[in-house]
């Protein structure tokens, strides 16, 4: 090979496979992208496999057991840039709600042998285990923003990813607000955008899947909520999804228990 | 130890080009193959633990992060199985025909995405699609638009192509306008016309002489090929409502994987998937995809697990065509959803999710709070009866060496597209000899 291609690995941790399907889900980008970069370790993709090091690491998933918590400090070891992609990588997931419970008694809920079961008692971020260069929220991930991301650190600069609301989506897509002329309760004002405000735009409220944007303002929000209908139960279940384990929105839940 | 001391381990920690993280394990005692593993070793998640308390209304979308391959499966055996337990039922109508829509566009990327970068690579000798893709850019281009005309579909409909947003209990939030859809027509025929060249290419690769012996088991839904709903049925007389599925099939949890395996009482292994549909519905195809795997030479009731690539894409025939059908025809709805009341209750829901059938119970409380959820994917229906095909695999090509027939099983396993974040993921393969 006449030049060097950047190496890229894509790893995978707890998680459901959607973000790193989403590199695949690039139908038109996906066989540029391979000339321009080596994909060096890819196991959704290819039984092909090159040692690392590697220049950019793509980690999809959340850390729940003992062999993973290990397996992460390697990954970081052998990557110049490590970027999570996905809620399960930056908060935690879905299955970061066993951080409000008892995992025992979810383990001898789901399997009739729980001894035969390892895992941890909580699901965390990648950032709580090792230094992490970028992280890019949403479940799942929006592919655009993955090669906006991927293209900025082959080039050396900083993403192009907006931290402000989904509300400023709904604005630019020219969406009608659905708690204002429906009294629907949305998530928009404390959710970091990316999705492109897809759930107003289709009649119902966002449910925060891309996570918390900066400084969210969840009091006042739930306050808004109770006023459209929310109990308490309510409260705790909105704020209690696929980015439970975030900080924000881990107190936002707790303040209505 | 065997008394000619040649006892064979043959592991493989990761399996490549599946969905999730599984691994296989195969012991062998001079020539007989005395044990085999799929091991599936994604870390458990607990979401039929996590549901519970959660509301009924949130089951289709929190259920969809089980697989971000094939999330509309989820959605739609959730949805069903929370109407079923609320006495609701959508059988027919506009609301019906979409989510046969929005279903067909997760076939219809899920089966391209699979016969081109997942499986293909295997008969055409490849590590992966990308490695294709250099001696076969026009067929893995080809692939690669047929899976871009099934996530418009899904995008469209659903809101997005990983984890739609737009499926609810009873409905959609919002249904497509008729200008919304006409733009998915023009790229769907050209994806149709790819299916149907898709089934003459699969059918003329090269294919080992093999059978599968498990019973296969799918949905039934006479005068239509089974996607959304239906019973139960199988080759060997069983005939079941959904509600009966806990009666007839039972799961057993294992030492050696996360998984549970399934079986039918009393008679053992079952397969459901693309060979089980084909076999048992096969008859209720359209006429464009019956044609096209009757000119394939495609016999009924095939049961080569290697074949099942052909099968899939005369179901992407069949996928596309019936979405340009509804497409067609399409009237928007009066309402995008029926009304569901919760009530005290027990609900159950059977789809064909791509990779096979996927089972749902729920019950829930008047409020209409999850008291408890089990969720039954293909996967792990399938199970044995890929450990079973991985046994006469070993068996067939015990002479090989080792790198060559962990390729062999990877293959194996491939065939059945097993989804390891629903159930199972990949294989790397050592091979330890005495």
């Amino acid at each position: 090979m006449a030049e060097h291609r950047p190496t890229v690995a894509v790893w995978k941790f707890s998680s459901c496979d959607g973000c790193q399907l989403s590199l695949l889900d690039c139908e038109d980008e996906l066989l540029l992208l391979a000339d321009r970069v080596q994909i060096a370790y890819f196991l959704e993709a290819t039984r092909a496999e090159l040692s690392g090091p590697y220049d950019i690491s793509i980690v999809e998933g959340s850390i729940t057991t003992e062999h993973d918590a290990r397996r992460i400090q390697d990954v970081r070891r052998l990557s110049s840039v490590l970027i999570t992609i996905g809620a399960c990588a930056t908060a935690g997931g879905i299955q970061a709600l066993r951080n409000f419970a008892d995992v025992r008694e979810f383990t001898s809920l789901v399997y009739a042998s729980p001894d035969f079961i390892s895992t941890l008692g909580t699901s965390t971020p990648i950032s709580a285990h090792v230094p992490v260069d970028y992280e890019l929220n949403g479940c799942p991930i929006n592919k655009t923003q993955l090669l906006e991301v991927i293209g900025a650190h082959l080039s050396g600069r900083r993403p192009r990813i907006r931290a402000h609301s989904v509300c400023v989506e709904c604005k630019r897509r020219g969406t009608v607000c659905v708690t204002v002329a429906h009294g629907t309760p949305c998530l928009g004002p404390v959710t970091h955008a990316g999705c492109g405000a897809i759930c107003p735009a289709y009649d119902r409220g966002c449910y925060g899947c891309y996570g918390p944007m900066e400084s969210p303002n969840t009091a006042s929000l739930s306050a808004r909520m109770a006023e459209l209908g929310s109990d308490e139960v309510d409260l705790v279940r909105v704020y209690r999804t696929f980015n439970a384990g975030s900080e924000a929105f881990s107190r936002a839940s707790r303040a209505h228990e | 130890m065997s008394e000619n001391g040649a006892t064979r381990i043959i592991r493989t920690d990761y399996l490549a080009r599946v969905e999730g993280e599984g691994a296989m394990y195969v012991k062998v005692d001079g020539e007989t193959v005395v044990d085999v593993k799929l091991r599936i070793y994604e870390p458990p998640r607990f979401f039929e633990a996590l549901l519970r308390g959660r509301s009924f209304t949130e089951a289709p979308d929190i259920t969809a992060r089980i697989c971000g391959i094939c999330p509309i499966a989820y959605q739609m055996s959730a949805v069903r199985a929370m109407e079923d337990a609320c006495g609701v039922s959508i059988d027919s109508g506009p609301l019906r025909d979409l989510r046969r829509l929005i279903y067909c566009g997760e076939w219809i990327e899920s089966h391209s995405l699979h016969v081109y970068m997942l499986h293909a690579p295997d008969f055409l000798g490849y590590p992966g699609a990308i490695e294709m893709a250099r001696d076969h850019g026009d067929v893995v281009r080809q692939g690669l638009e047929m899976k871009k005309a099934g996530n418009a579909l899904i995008a469209m409909v659903g809101g997005r192509e990983v984890h739609p947003i737009n499926i609810r209990v009873g409905g959609f939030y919002r249904a497509p306008t008729k200008a919304e859809m006409r733009p998915l027509l023009e790229p769907l025929q050209r994806a149709r016309e790819t299916a149907l060249a898709t089934v003459s290419w699969t059918a003329g690769l090269d294919f080992p002489d093999v059978t599968c012996e498990p019973e296969l088991v799918a949905l039934s839904d006479p005068g239509r090929y089974p996607i959304d709903l239906g019973r139960i049925v199988s080759g060997r007389g069983l005939e079941i409502a959904p509600a009966e599925f806990g009666a007839h099939i039972v799961e057993e949890h294992v030492e050696h994987s996360n998984a549970l395996h399934a079986r039918i009482r009393e008679r053992g292994s079952y397969l459901t998937g693309p060979l089980a549909r084909w076999a048992l519905s096969g008859d209720q195809l359209r006429p464009l995809a019956a044609a096209a795997a009757s000119d394939a030479g495609l016999e009924r009731g095939c049961r080569n697990p290697f074949r099942s690539i052909i099968v899939r894409a005369v179901e992407l025939v069949e996928a596309c065509d019936e979405a340009i059908a509804i497409i067609e025809s399409y009237e928007e709805p009066d309402a995008p959803s029926v009304e569901v009341t919760p009530r005290r209750a027990v609900g159950h829901g059977a789809t064909e999710a791509p990779r096979g059938m996927l089972y749902h119970r729920y019950e829930i409380d008047e409020d209409g709070s999850i008291l408890d959820a089990e969720i039954v994917p293909p996967t792990s229906q399938n199970q044995l009866a890929i450990e079973e095909d991985l046994r006469e695999v070993v068996q067939r090509h015990l002479d090989l060496p080792n790198e060559e027939l962990s390729l062999r099983c990877e293959q194996a396993i491939r065939n059945h597209d097993p989804c390891i974040s629903c159930a199972t993921h990949f294989l790397t393969l050592t091979v330890e000899r005495d």
